[in-house]
């Protein structure tokens, strides 16, 4: 079983104060601390739990700078084969150029499963699995909870809204988009990572997949990012825990609630 | 007459909520810029539905057929992309939900449009949409435009718009006609299942005393627990709590899991992210506490405490217990 794993290392935005830069384009990220995407640590670990159970290859595959090798470094702790990482250059890309860029790559490599995280903590785009699947052709699912493969077919389950799952039988090669829970990712220690430091990470170029322009145009053009609107909120209550709680106990009782 | 199109989601033979928020928002876009409003909804046997969407459109597409009965991503998309081919909407809203996060993406490589999704706002700015969509787990907002296309798709967030008629339309009701369906059988639709059963009730609670993942471990658990109930309350999560099997999922709170509406809703160590908060929207005051003083939940709770939810539930422990 050839899998292959789209990996995002994203900024990790809580507790921190988020500042906008000149451009008003992005965010000031020289301070932030990048972590793997949530969605696809659990998206790597199904691949090698696959791997584990049927045998076969696990290639992890970003898009990114050289910093983000720091992601595949991560997989390939975790019991990846193989990592490549494309280069952006000076892209930005949006979905539609990632899923352009990485759809030309997996093209390139065998593969049975595509597993890609379903959504970026960062952009939250929730769309470039189905992009990348869309462009080869291939069959997919979005919001996988569970996977079982057997016999050139994966039985998924799909989550939808309000406690209901979708339960789908899907003909393979084919490219889910894997949610939370669906497994518990494992434990990478320091050690770990600095092992697979040693194993080489495959470098390829954007600018050289012979994309067409178009495909490397973006198909959204950011004007600005700005503050959430600063008129809605919520009355701040001041004072340490004990003060806290004298007036959230007061609170929930004028609400109606008696303790 | 330029067009929006609506595409309607309905599951279990209802339509669901975000097609009249979509529909809602489309009337009053197309209204003020003299559009016409198509509404287009797949399926079998949906007579009912169709009867339900008449008051919200001007003409409204139907694809009645048994290949359509089940949601299926590569069917539904050839439904459509013949359909938009043929009626060339000038925006096309499908809602953000996992059924469009399926088929989006293939309208979008089909027709060529561009897709912007999760969008909370949505204008019009001569002929061409803009729309507003938040970053960086919601504590940063983009205004993003298209690039230049014959048409543009748009995937809209749940609770973004109400769920009110703008307008008392009249539609035509048109049968469409089935386009070869290219893909069958590659991916088979096996059935149902509820995940979100068992042995306590959080839709039932006057209040709710809900962790997120800021309760840190585990082992921080059973204090909360023992809070909850010396208050009276139910114990109730966010996702994470879930994921990591510290809690059943029958105490989720957010879109996949269950939407509660306690009198009073105390949120402990959660984020805000839009899935969790779309679940309280029923609730009737909200008390947030979270160490962030920029975490979204701010924006939807009524009260808020910048502090350590460990410090509080001890607090708030003490102090019940005693009365
Ligand atoms: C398709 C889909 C469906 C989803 N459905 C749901 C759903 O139904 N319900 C749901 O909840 N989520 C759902 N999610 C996940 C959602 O996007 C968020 O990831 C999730 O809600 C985050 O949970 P959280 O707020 O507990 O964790 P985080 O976002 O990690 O937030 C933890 C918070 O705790 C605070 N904190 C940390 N330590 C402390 C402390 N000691 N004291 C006080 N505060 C502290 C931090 O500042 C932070 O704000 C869904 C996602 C997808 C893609
Ligand atoms: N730059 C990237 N490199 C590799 N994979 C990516 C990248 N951006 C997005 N993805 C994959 O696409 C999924 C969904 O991202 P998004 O559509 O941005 O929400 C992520 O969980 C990743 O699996």
């Amino acid at each position: 079983m050839n899998i292959i794993v789209c990996v995002k290392n994203v900024p990790f935005t809580q507790e921190v104060d988020l500042v906008l830069d000149a451009s008003k384009q992005d965010v000031k990220k020289d301070n932030l601390v990048y972590v793997i995407n949530e969605w696809d640590n659990y998206a790597i670990e199904e691949a090698i739990r696959i791997k584990e159970e049927t045998g076969g290859h696990v290639t992890a595959v970003t898009l990114g700078k050289e910093a983000d090798e720091e992601v595949l470094r991560r997989c390939l702790a975790m019991g990846a084969d193989e990592a490549i990482r494309v280069e952006r250059g000076d892209l930005n890309p949006d979905a539609s150029m990632i899923a352009a860029i990485l759809s030309a790559v997996v093209k390139t490599i065998p593969h049975d499963i595509i597993l890609t995280g379903v959504q970026s903590d960062d952009l939250n785009n929730g769309i470039t699995g189905s992009l990348i699947a869309e462009r080869l052709g291939l069959v997919h699912a979005a919001v996988v909870n569970s996977l079982k493969i057997s016999e050139g077919k994966a039985q998924i389950s799909i989550e939808l809204e309000g406690g209901q799952d979708e339960m789908s039988q899907v003909t393979l090669p084919a490219l889910f988009a894997i949610q939370t829970g669906i497994n518990e990712p494992r434990y990478v220690s320091i050690m770990g990572i600095r092992k697979a430091s040693k194993k080489e990470i495959k470098v390829i170029d954007a600018s050289g997949l012979g994309l067409p322009g178009e495909d490397l145009q973006p198909s959204l053009i950011m004007e600005e990012m700005f503050m959430p609107p600063e008129t809605e909120g919520a009355e701040m209550l001041q004072g340490d825990a004990g003060s806290l709680a004298d007036q959230i106990i007061r609170i929930i009782r004028e609400k109606g609630v008696s303790l | 007459m330029a067009k929006i199109l609506v595409i309607a989601e309905h599951r279990n033979n209802e339509l669901r909520e975000i097609t009249l928020q979509m529909l809602n928002k489309a009337s009053e876009l197309c209204r003020a810029n003299g559009h016409e409003l198509y509404a287009a909804i797949l399926g079998n046997n949906i007579e009912g539905l169709i009867s339900g969407l008449k008051e919200w459109a001007d003409k409204v597409i139907v694809y009645n057929d048994p290949r359509l009965k089940d949601f299926n991503p590569d069917n539904y998309r050839d439904v459509l992309t013949a359909l938009i081919n043929e009626q060339k909407p000038i925006v096309t809203f499908l809602g953000h939900t996992p059924w469009s996060m399926d088929l989006a993406p293939g309208l979008s490589v089909k027709t060529g449009f561009p897709l912007a999704t999760d969008c909370v706002d949505i204008t019009m700015d001569s002929g061409r949409p803009k729309v507003v969509r938040q970053v960086y787990s919601g504590k940063i907002f983009s205004r993003m435009a298209f690039r230049d296309a014959s048409g543009y798709l748009i995937t809209v967030r749940a609770g973004a718009f109400p769920a009110a008629k703008a307008f008392d339309y009249q539609a035509e009701i048109i049968q469409g006609a089935m386009p070869d369906l290219v893909t069958q059988g590659r991916r088979e639709f096996m059935g149902y299942r509820d995940t979100c059963k068992g042995e306590v009730d959080i839709t039932q609670a006057e209040l709710l005393v809900s962790i997120g993942r800021g309760i840190g471990e585990q082992d921080n658990i059973p204090q909360v627990q023992e809070l909850a109930g010396i208050m009276g309350g139910t114990l109730s999560c966010s996702r994470p709590v879930v994921d990591k099997k510290w809690l059943p999922k029958y105490h989720q709170v957010g879109t996949s899991g269950k939407s509660v509406k306690p009198k009073v809703y105390l949120a402990l160590g959660i984020s805000g992210a839009f899935q969790h908060v779309a679940g309280i929207s029923g609730a009737g005051t909200v008390i947030a506490v979270n160490k962030d003083k920029k975490a979204p939940i701010f924006r939807v709770a009524h009260y808020g405490a910048v502090a350590d939810l460990l410090n509080v539930a001890a607090a708030l422990k003490e102090k019940v217990s005693v009365k």
